[in-house]
């Protein structure tokens, strides 16, 4: 490293593997009550995890969340990108995760097809 | 490689590790592993949070999630519910003193509220054995910003304008004595990081040490290009092996990298950095002392002038600064004079950690700007005073600082308003005392530690500090004589007018500081043989109440057979024979033993 652009150029990689300690970017939440996880929410989260790693998006937070009641619609997953409504999506099976990341993630379109509800955020 | 979603911060901190922390880290490792999330959760270890009274903590990201006194037994709870079912774990959270109110998020704890934390921004958020961590959090950007674009005066007057003084308790201004040693004409100059923290009850340069160590050598690396040294050492204590450990791990890979060492970003500036482990003389935070530790003299102060700017280590100019000045100094050359000049008093800019300890309810390190209350840390950040009991006073600036009354606490604290009440910032030791402490019981306790740590060499200090502990004994031991406070007011001038150090000159100031606000208390014991805390042992009588039930124990415990009686009727303590040694009073199962 020669100068204060090399630090910068540095820094800017390294920030991403602490990202996640700050509040910001957008959340994926999958359900994780008793009913997501027979329903196979577990392997949803791994697909989705797999598929940030793939595509190098570390700055997605992924959470988890127990039942909202909707158990008929399980696996549910969340996507909330910064001052958008939070979308979710029903019966998400691990081969969905690549176009909801594709989708809605990384473009901002939402795969209307799945889903089964929307909450604006204030 | 795939997607981390989760951060577990374990806090790795001295106060952490010794409540359990070490365990909880192989043990997240277990139950994770056990949950098949080894992968996509990964185990931080962190420096201090500063919250130590409810440690070991543990915080999970992303949420935030503050967990408090976390035991190995917890861990599994954490992984499955927490980690694999999203379900924060409520028991473990932190509770509202006052409120009993649950609080999930880090920054809505009222510990945290009122604090500024700038020094220790980092502490507790980053893995201090990961330079990475330190440089993705905007480390070194005021080193090599410093080093390539600034001249060493440029960087000595941005010091200068931030207003910054000694955090180690004198509150010399940083930028002036920069300026000193860059003066100084000579081949070789040195700069000198005070890491000998020896006040009973302060903690917060190791809590830096531990949990920030680069912040630390940044900021010696950059007093070095502006005074123009190319050596420096840390004088670090050789009981804080933690800090000590993390310290050379952090050099090594700052070399690694290139952030320090020969010819730093090709700007032709060299810096290096050693550790010298000091041997548990408290003597030694004293500069003078602390340099001929170094040259592997006897540790002892001389006098001064010529002061360490002009002949300092080997003879040559050096500049000395403590760990927190240290660790102040990225700040103000990355984000500017004028941004740290909005923290503080008019005087006193920026922030001071204080460790809070004693009779309150949150112990533990809180960052506060120069000016805030005494009432705001003690009630606001500290939780009040433990047990409901009512506050007495608080000593401030450890063995060197005073004691400060109920009347003082609206008092807005920097440098020069603690002076002028007969304290002093000092290192920014906190001790809380309630209605049970004795004020004359503490003078003495302080005196006791500043008597055996002198080290001899003058006069004023080696005697003077004797004869007024043993004037200070006499009085706790009910043998106060008529005359001794103004015995001990004449002792204590003089001490502090013709000691040679700063260890002596300081020395009187927790009996002066006494003697000022709780004059009183002196008198009782004098004039009456009565302590009106009840504490001075051979002032308090025994008395045994009618809660007896006559099982013996005191009997049996009392030394000299003083209490008698018969079994299941209610015994007597003969008080000619008494010793008021108060064995009977701690052994005592139904509290019948009265002290008074």
């Amino acid at each position: 490293m020669k100068s204060l652009a090399d630090l910068h150029a540095l820094r800017e990689k390294l920030k991403k593997d602490i990202k996640l300690r700050k509040n910001e970017g957008t959340v994926i939440i999958v359900g994780m009550g008793t009913c997501g996880i027979a329903a196979g929410a577990r392997e949803v989260m791994a697909a989705i995890l797999d598929e940030l790693a793939v595509r190098n998006l570390n700055d997605v937070q992924v959470r988890q969340t127990g039942c909202i009641g909707m158990c008929e619609q399980e696996v549910l997953v969340d996507v909330v990108r910064p001052g958008e409504p939070r979308i979710t999506y029903g019966k998400v099976t691990p081969a969905d995760v690549k176009k909801i990341i594709a989708e809605h993630v990384v473009n901002g379109r939402i795969v209307e097809d799945m889903v089964v509800g929307k909450l604006s955020q204030d | 490689m795939q997607h981390i979603r989760a951060h577990v911060l374990v806090c790795n901190g001295t106060g952490c590790k010794a409540a359990g922390a070490e365990k909880l880290m192989t043990s997240f490792e277990k139950w994770l592993k056990k949950y098949n999330l080894q992968d996509e959760v990964a185990v931080v270890p962190t420096g201090c949070h500063g919250f130590c009274e409810h440690g070991p903590l543990v915080i999970v990201y992303p949420e935030g999630t503050f967990y408090c006194r976390v035991q190995e037994k917890d861990v599994k709870d954490i992984v499955e519910n927490h980690l694999y079912k999203g379900r924060i774990v409520e028991r473990l959270l932190y509770h509202e003193p006052l409120t009993h109110e649950q609080v999930p998020d880090y920054s809505e704890i009222g510990f945290y509220k009122k604090q500024e934390r700038l020094v220790l921004k980092n502490c507790g958020a980053i893995n201090p054995e990961e330079i990475e961590e330190y440089i993705a959090v905007g480390g070194y950007e005021a080193l090599i910003k410093a080093i390539t674009t600034m001249t060493p005066d440029g960087v000595i007057d941005e010091v200068k304008k931030s207003g910054l003084r000694g955090r180690g308790g004198g509150g010399f201004p940083t930028g002036l004595k920069w300026g000193f040693a860059k003066q100084s004409v000579s081949d070789k100059k040195y700069v000198i990081c005070n890491a000998d923290e020896g006040d009973p009850g302060a903690f917060m340069d190791r809590s830096v040490l531990e949990g920030d160590p680069h912040r630390v050598l940044e900021g010696m690396a950059i007093c070095g290009y502006a005074i123009g040294a190319d050596e420096g050492y840390i004088y670090v204590r050789a009981e804080y092996p933690l800090a000590i450990k993390r310290l050379r791990i952090a050099i090594e890979q700052a070399e690694a990298m290139g952030l320090l060492g020969d010819n730093i970003f090709d700007s032709g500036f060299s810096f290096h950095i050693h550790i010298k482990e000091g041997a548990g003389a408290f003597v030694c935070g004293e500069e003078t002392a602390l340099m001929a530790s170094i040259e592997g003299k006897r540790g002892m102060p001389r006098p001064r002038p010529p002061f360490p700017a002009v002949s300092g280590l080997w003879g040559k100019p050096t500049n000395i600064n403590n760990v927190e000045t240290f660790a102040n100094v990225a700040q103000i050359i990355v984000n500017g004079a004028d941004w740290y000049c909005q923290f503080g008093t008019e005087k006193s800019k920026g922030t001071k950690v204080f460790a809070l300890t004693g009779k309150i309810n949150n112990t533990g390190l809180a960052e506060v700007p120069m000016g805030i209350t005494m009432r705001e840390i003690i009630y606001d950040i500290g939780g009040g005073i433990t047990d409901g009991k009512k506050f007495k006073a608080v000593q401030i600036g450890g063995p060197s600082g005073g004691c400060l009354p109920e009347s003082m606490l609206d008092l807005p604290v920097d440098y020069d308003s603690l002076i002028a009440a007969g304290a002093m910032m000092g290192s920014g030791g906190l001790v809380v005392m309630d209605e049970d402490t004795c004020m004359v019981d503490v003078a003495k306790f302080f005196l006791n530690f500043t008597q055996s740590e002198s080290c001899g060499k003058c006069t004023p200090c080696r005697e003077g500090t004797k004869r007024m502990l043993e004037i200070l004994n006499r009085i706790t031991e009910g043998e106060g004589r008529e005359g001794d406070i103004e015995l001990l007011e004449s002792l204590a001038y003089t001490i502090k007018e013709t000691a040679l150090c700063g260890l002596g000159q300081t020395a009187p100031n927790p009996v002066l500081s006494t003697l000022k606000y709780f004059r009183n208390e002196y008198e009782a014991h004098i004039k009456e043989k009565r302590c009106p805390a009840k504490v001075c042992e051979k002032m308090v009588g025994f008395t045994i109440t009618d809660n007896c039930r006559g099982c013996g124990l005191c009997a049996k415990n009392c030394p000299v057979q003083a209490i008698s009686g018969k079994p299941r009727e209610k015994y007597v303590i003969d008080q000619a024979a008494c010793i008021k040694c108060g064995a009977c009073f701690s052994a005592c199962p139904f509290k019948a033993i009265e002290k008074g």
